[in-house]
C-alpha cells in the first residue's frame, strides 16, 4: 500500500522534467525533421517545396562529409585521451602533500570558467599566433622557426584548445574520487611492498574506473558539438582539415542559409551521436552499475 | 540570492519601462572603428530628436551578419536599423525585405554619394541602403624599401611589376616579406582578394549560363601567380593571415607591399600605432593590361527592414548618420582624418580633408575604378566585384576559400584546388537551381 | 631521516605541481597581463610586465556598458539554475529512491537530448521564440538555458542522491518521523553538498553558454557573451582591448569559482565514490 503511494508520488515527481524534456526534444526534432524534407533556403523563402530525401543525399555527398565525421571523432578521442590521462596525472599530483595546495588547485581549475569563444580567441591571438604568440616567441628564443599552428596542425591545435578547457573538469572529478580512496587500503598495499606502479594499476585505477566513465560520457556529449573554437580559429580549413560535423552544419545553416540541408545534417548528426553513445555505453557503461 | 535576482529583475524592468515612452530604435552595427565612433556622437541626434531613443547591438562582422539575416528572413522584427554591406543589399532588396529610402530629407543630397557606391546599393532605381563608409582596395607600399630595391612604383602598376618588386624587396634575414596578402579562408577574407584579383586576370566565377569557371586558364593563372608569389615573397604562415594579421605585419615594418582595403590607409599612416607611418606610399591595385583592375568595392550601409513599426524614426536616423552634417560633426570633434571615408564626393573635394588624408585621392580613384555591375572582362550574369550577389555565395565562397587556403599552405596543388572548387561550385549551383 | 625524505618529497611535489598549474593557468594570466598593456605594447612581443595602464578598460567601458550585460549574465545563469533545480530535484530524488527498471534508460535518454547540434535547430527555435514573443527576453533565455542543462543537472543530482544510504531513511521511519520530517531533518542536510555543487556547475555552464545567448538576444537580455562578441575580431588590432573585455567577462565567474571550489569539488562525485 505504502509502496503504491510512493510509486505514484515518484512518478509525479519525475513527470515535470520528463514532460518538459520530451516537449523540448520532440518539438524542435519534429520541426527539424520536417524542414529536412523541404527545399528551404532562408534567403529565398518564397521558393519552398517538398524535397524528399534530396537534402540527405546532398549533405551526405558533400565532399567534406566523410572527413568531417572522421574529424569529429578525432576531436572527441583526442580530447578525451588528453583530459583523462592528463586528469589522472594531475589528480595524482594534487593528492600529494605540497605547499600552496589551494592556490595550485584554483589555478588548475580556472580554464573551466572561461567561455569557449574567449578561450579560442586567447589561444589564437596570444598563444599560437605565428607572429606574436607566446609559442612563436619561445621558438625564436630557441633559434627555431615559429610553427604556424593553425595552418600546419589545424586539428591538433583545436584539440589542444578544447582539451585545455576540459582538463579541469576531468581533474576535478578524478581528484574527488581519488581522495575518497581508503587510506587504510593504500597503507596496506604499501606495507605489502607494492610499488607505485602496482598500486596504481591494481588499486587506484579500478577505484577510478567509475569516474573515468563519467568523464568520458559527459565530455563526449559536449565534444561531439564543438564548433565555436573552430569558427574562431581555422574556419574549418585549410581545405577541410578541421571541418567537423557541427561546423559543416554551421556552414550549411549560417553561411549557405540552407535550412533544409542543415536540418538533414542535424538529423544525421543525431543518429551518429546515438551510435557513438550506444557503443560507448557498451564499452564503458557497465562501470556505471554496481 | 533568489530575492536579489527578483529585485534586480524588477529594477531593470522599471528602467526599461521608463524608456518605453520615447520611441526606441534598435540598431545593429558591426564593431568597426567608424561605427563605434558614431555611437559616441549620437547626442547630436538625440538632442535634435528628443522623442527617439537609440539602443545599439554591436557585434563582430560574421556574427552580426548571421544574426540580422536570420532575423530578417524569419521576420523576427528585432531591429529597426541594420548595418549591411553591398553583398546583402541587392539580394534583400529583391526579396522585398528592405524599405526604399525615399524620405531622407531635403538637404540629404543623394547625388553627392559616390556613383560606384550608390549603384551598389540601388536596385530597380531605388536606393535601399545609405552608405556609412565605403572602401575599395589598393596597394600600400614602403617607399624606403622600394627605393632600396631600385624601383619606382607607378600610380597604376601591373601584376608583373608587383611580382618583380615583391621578390626584390624580400629580405628574409631582416624578416621583411616583399608582399603581404590575405590567405585566411573565408568569402570575405581570401576570396574577397582573390576574386577581385582574378578579375584583373580576365577570370570570372560564372559564365552567362551560371557555369562555374574554375576549369578555365584565367583562374589557373590567377592562383598560380598568387601561390608562387606568396611562396617567394610572402610572410610565414600566410594561410592564416586576414586583414588584421597583415595590418599588424605592415605596421611592424615586416611587409614591403600590402594590397588590401583602403580604410587600412588611415591605420598604417597613424604614427600612434604604426612604426612606418611616414614611409607609406599608395598605388592603384595592379592589373594585367586586360582593362580591369583587381580592386574591390564595399560599403557598410544602413538599411531599414520592411517590417519595422518605426520606419519614420529609422529613416531620420539613417539620414543623420550618413549626412554631410555627420561628416562635419566627426571632423569637428575628432579631426578630418577620422571622418568615415568613401561615401560622398563633397568630402574628396574638401581641401581640409585632402590635407589630413594623404591617401584621399588614391582612395577615390580606386573606388571610381570599381564597377560592381560590370566587374569582369568577359560578361557575367551577376553583380559584385569581390563577391557574387547571390544567396548561395557565402557558403560557396567559404568552401572555395578553404581550398585555396590549402593550396597556399602547400597541402594541395593548385590544380587540385581548382578542380575541387569547380566540383563544389557546380554542385551548389545545381542545387540552387541555376544550372538546369 | 624519514622526515628529511618526506620534506624532500613535499618539495618535489610542490615544484612539480606549481609548474603544471602555472602552465595551465598561463593563457588566463597572460590575458590579464595583456589587458594592462597599451595596444602597441600588446603586439610588441613577449613580456610579463605590463606598463599597468588601464586605458583599455576605460575604452571598453566607454564603448559598451558592462553593467547591463553583467546583470543579465547573473540573472540568466542564476535564474536558469534555480529553475533547473526546482524541476530536477524531485525527479532525481524519486529516481534515486524508488528506481524502476526504466530509470537508467530514462537517464540516458535525457542525456541524449543534448546531442542535437545547436546550429541545426537554430531556425526552428528562432521561429518558436518569435511566435511566443520570447526573442530578446530574459524569460525565454532562462528557459532555454534551463532546458539545455537540465539533463546534466538531473544526472548529477541522481548520482549524488544515490549515495545517500537508504538505511538512514528506514531508521528515521522507525523513530516515527513523518515523510516531511524525513525530508527536512534527515535527507536535506545530506543532500545539500550535492545540490550546492550541482548549482555551481550549472551556473558555470549557463554563464559560458555562447550560442543561444547571442542568437536569441538583441539588447534587453544580452549577457556577457554578447558583450565579448562586440569586441572580438574588429577591423584593426585591439588585443589589449580584447583582453580587457575578456578579463571583464570571465572575472565574475572566475572569482565565484575560486571562492566556491571546495563546495564544487565536494559534490562533483557523479556517484564515483562509494
Amino acid at each position: 500500500m505504502a509502496t503504491q503511494n510512493t510509486r505514484a508520488l515518484a512518478r509525479l515527481m519525475v513527470a515535470p522534467s520528463v514532460g518538459l524534456l520530451l516537449i523540448w526534444m520532440i518539438v524542435p526534432l519534429a520541426m527539424t525533421l520536417w524542414f529536412s524534407f523541404q527545399n528551404y533556403n532562408l534567403l529565398n523563402p518564397a521558393n519552398v517545396s517538398f524535397a524528399g530525401l534530396f537534402n540527405y543525399q546532398y549533405f551526405y555527398t558533400d565532399p567534406a562529409f566523410f572527413q568531417s565525421i572522421w574529424n569529429t571523432l578525432v576531436i572527441v578521442v583526442g580530447v578525451l585521451l588528453i583530459t583523462v590521462i592528463g586528469g589522472i596525472a594531475i589528480a595524482l599530483l594534487l593528492d600529494q602533500p605540497m605547499l600552496g595546495q589551494g592556490i595550485v588547485r584554483i589555478m588548475i581549475i580556472s580554464p573551466f570558467f572561461v567561455m569557449p569563444p574567449v578561450a579560442a580567441l586567447v589561444w589564437k591571438n596570444m598563444i599560437m599566433h605565428p607572429g606574436y604568440g607566446v609559442f612563436a616567441d619561445m621558438s625564436r628564443a630557441l633559434g627555431l622557426q615559429p610553427i604556424d599552428w593553425f595552418a600546419q596542425y589545424p586539428l591538433f591545435s583545436i584539440i589542444i584548445i578544447v582539451a585545455w578547457q576540459w582538463l579541469p573538469f576531468a581533474t576535478l572529478i578524478l581528484l574527488t574520487a581519488l581522495q575518497s580512496l581508503d587510506g587504510e587500503q593504500k597503507e596496506a598495499a604499501e606495507m605489502d611492498g607494492a610499488n607505485f606502479v602496482n598500486r596504481f594499476i591494481y588499486l587506484t585505477l579500478p577505484h577510478l574506473a567509475r569516474s573515468i566513465t563519467v568523464v568520458i560520457l559527459i565530455q563526449t556529449i559536449f565534444l561531439l558539438g564543438v564548433y565555436a573554437e573552430i569558427l574562431v580559429t581555422t574556419n574549418g580549413g585549410p581545405g577541410y582539415a578541421s571541418t567537423n560535423l557541427p561546423f559543416l552544419i554551421y556552414r550549411t545553416a549560417l553561411l549557405g542559409y540552407d535550412v533544409g540541408g542543415a536540418s538533414a545534417g542535424g538529423i544525421i548528426a543525431v543518429i551518429l551521436a546515438n551510435i557513438v553513445a550506444f557503443f560507448l555505453m557498451r564499452a564503458v557503461g557497465k562501470n556505471l552499475d554496481r | 540570492m533568489n530575492l536579489k535576482t527578483f529585485l534586480l529583475g524588477t529594477c531593470s524592468a522599471v528602467v526599461i519601462a521608463g524608456f518605453a515612452q520615447a520611441e526606441t530604435l534598435t540598431i545593429a552595427t558591426v564593431n568597426n572603428g567608424d561605427m563605434v565612433r558614431m555611437q559616441g556622437l549620437t547626442d547630436d541626434f538625440t538632442k535634435a530628436n528628443p522623442d527617439i531613443q537609440l539602443e545599439w547591438v554591436t557585434l563582430e562582422e560574421n556574427v552580426l551578419r548571421e544574426r540580422v539575416t536570420t532575423d530578417i528572413a524569419t521576420k523576427g522584427g528585432q531591429y529597426d536599423v541594420l548595418t549591411i554591406g553591398t553583398y546583402e543589399v541587392p539580394i534583400w532588396a529583391k526579396q522585398g525585405w528592405l524599405l526604399p529610402l525615399d524620405n531622407l530629407g531635403a538637404d540629404y543630397d543623394v547625388d553627392d554619394l559616390l556613383p560606384a557606391i550608390r549603384s551598389g546599393l540601388t536596385a530597380d532605381g531605388k536606393l535601399y541602403a545609405a552608405p556609412f563608409y565605403g572602401e575599395s582596395s589598393f596597394i600600400m607600399y614602403r617607399k624606403d624599401l622600394m627605393e632600396k630595391a631600385g624601383l619606382t612604383m607607378p600610380d597604376a602598376p601591373t601584376w608583373e611589376f608587383i611580382g618583380e618588386a615583391a621578390r626584390k624587396m624580400t629580405d628574409r634575414t631582416a624578416d621583411i616579406s616583399g608582399i603581404c596578402l590575405r590567405g585566411k579562408a573565408g568569402w570575405g577574407e581570401n576570396m574577397a582578394f582573390l576574386t577581385a584579383t582574378s578579375n584583373a586576370f580576365g577570370a570570372r566565377w560564372f559564365d552567362e549560363n551560371w557555369k562555374p569557371q574554375f576549369d578555365q586558364p584565367e583562374w589557373k593563372n590567377t592562383l598560380d601567380m598568387y601561390v608562387k608569389l606568396m611562396n617567394d615573397a610572402g610572410p610565414q604562415g600566410a594561410s592564416s593571415n586576414g586583414f588584421n594579421e597583415n595590418l599588424a605585419l605592415f605596421q611592424q615594418g615586416k611587409c614591403g607591399m600590402w594590397i588590401d582595403a583602403t580604410v587600412a590607409a588611415s591605420f598604417v599612416t597613424n604614427p600612434k600605432d604604426s612604426t612606418v607611418a611616414d614611409k607609406v606610399g599608395f598605388a592603384l591595385a595592379p592589373d594585367t593590361g586586360l582593362g580591369k583592375r583587381g580592386n574591390w568595392l564595399w560599403a557598410w550601409s544602413l538599411g531599414i527592414p520592411a517590417g519595422t513599426q518605426k520606419a519614420e524614426a529609422a529613416q531620420k536616423f539613417v539620414s543623420w548618420a550618413t549626412s554631410k552634417h555627420y561628416l562635419d560633426l566627426v571632423a569637428e570633434k575628432e579631426g578630418w582624418a577620422n571622418v568615415p571615408p568613401g561615401t560622398r564626393s563633397s568630402l574628396y573635394a574638401n581641401p581640409e580633408y585632402q590635407k589630413a588624408a594623404p591617401f584621399a585621392k588614391m582612395t577615390l580613384d580606386s573606388i571610381n575604378a570599381a564597377d560592381p555591375t560590370k566587374p569582369t572582362v568577359k560578361p557575367v550574369p551577376y553583380v559584385g566585384v569581390q563577391f557574387v550577389a547571390i544567396p548561395e555565395f557565402q557558403g560557396i565562397g567559404t568552401t572555395v576559400g578553404q581550398l585555396f587556403s590549402a593550396a597556399l599552405a602547400g597541402q594541395m596543388s593548385v590544380d587540385d584546388a581548382l578542380a575541387q572548387a569547380q566540383q563544389v561550385t557546380t554542385r551548389e549551383m545545381t542545387r540552387g537551381g541555376y544550372i538546369k | 631521516m624519514a622526515r628529511a625524505v618526506s620534506t624532500r618529497r613535499t618539495a618535489a611535489f610542490t615544484i612539480a605541481a606549481w609548474i603544471v598549474a602555472l602552465i595551465i593557468f598561463f593563457p588566463i594570466l597572460y590575458t590579464i597581463i595583456t589587458s594592462f598593456k597599451s595596444e602597441t605594447e600588446a603586439i610588441q612581443g613577449f613580456s610579463l610586465i605590463p606598463s599597468g595602464t588601464v586605458e583599455s578598460y576605460v575604452e571598453v567601458q566607454t564603448q559598451k556598458d558592462y553593467f547591463k550585460p553583467f546583470m543579465n549574465s547573473v540573472i540568466l545563469s542564476v535564474g536558469s539554475t534555480l529553475l533547473a533545480l526546482l524541476i530536477s530535484v524531485p525527479a532525481a530524488w524519486s529516481m534515486a529512491f524508488s528506481p524502476t527498471k526504466k530509470t537508467k534508460d530514462v537517464l540516458m535518454w535525457m542525456l541524449s537530448t543534448k546531442m542535437m547540434p545547436a546550429v541545426a535547430v537554430l531556425v526552428p527555435i528562432y521561429l518558436i521564440f518569435r511566435d511566443f514573443g520570447l526573442l530578446d527576453s530574459r524569460l525565454g533565455l532562462t528557459f532555454m538555458l534551463t532546458m539545455i542543462n537540465l539533463p546534466i543537472v538531473i544526472w548529477m543530482l541522481y548520482t549524488y542522491f544515490r549515495e545517500i544510504p537508504g538505511e538512514i531513511l528506514e531508521a528515521a521511519r522507525m523513530d516515527g518521523a513523518s515523510l516531511w520530517g524525513e525530508i527536512i531533518y534527515v535527507l536535506t542536510p545530506m543532500a545539500v553538498p550535492g545540490i550546492a555543487s550541482t548549482m555551481l556547475l550549472n551556473i558555470i555552464l549557463a554563464w559560458n553558454e555562447a550560442f543561444w545567448t547571442i542568437r536569441l538576444t538583441t539588447t534587453n537580455a544580452a549577457p556577457l557573451t554578447a558583450f565579448i562578441a562586440s569586441f572580438s575580431s574588429p577591423q584593426g588590432l585591439f588585443w589589449a582591448k580584447l583582453s580587457a573585455a575578456s578579463t571583464l567577462a570571465i572575472a565574475p565567474i572566475l572569482i565565484m569559482g575560486w571562492f566556491s571550489q571546495k563546495q564544487l569539488v565536494r559534490g562533483l562525485t557523479f556517484g564515483a565514490v562509494k
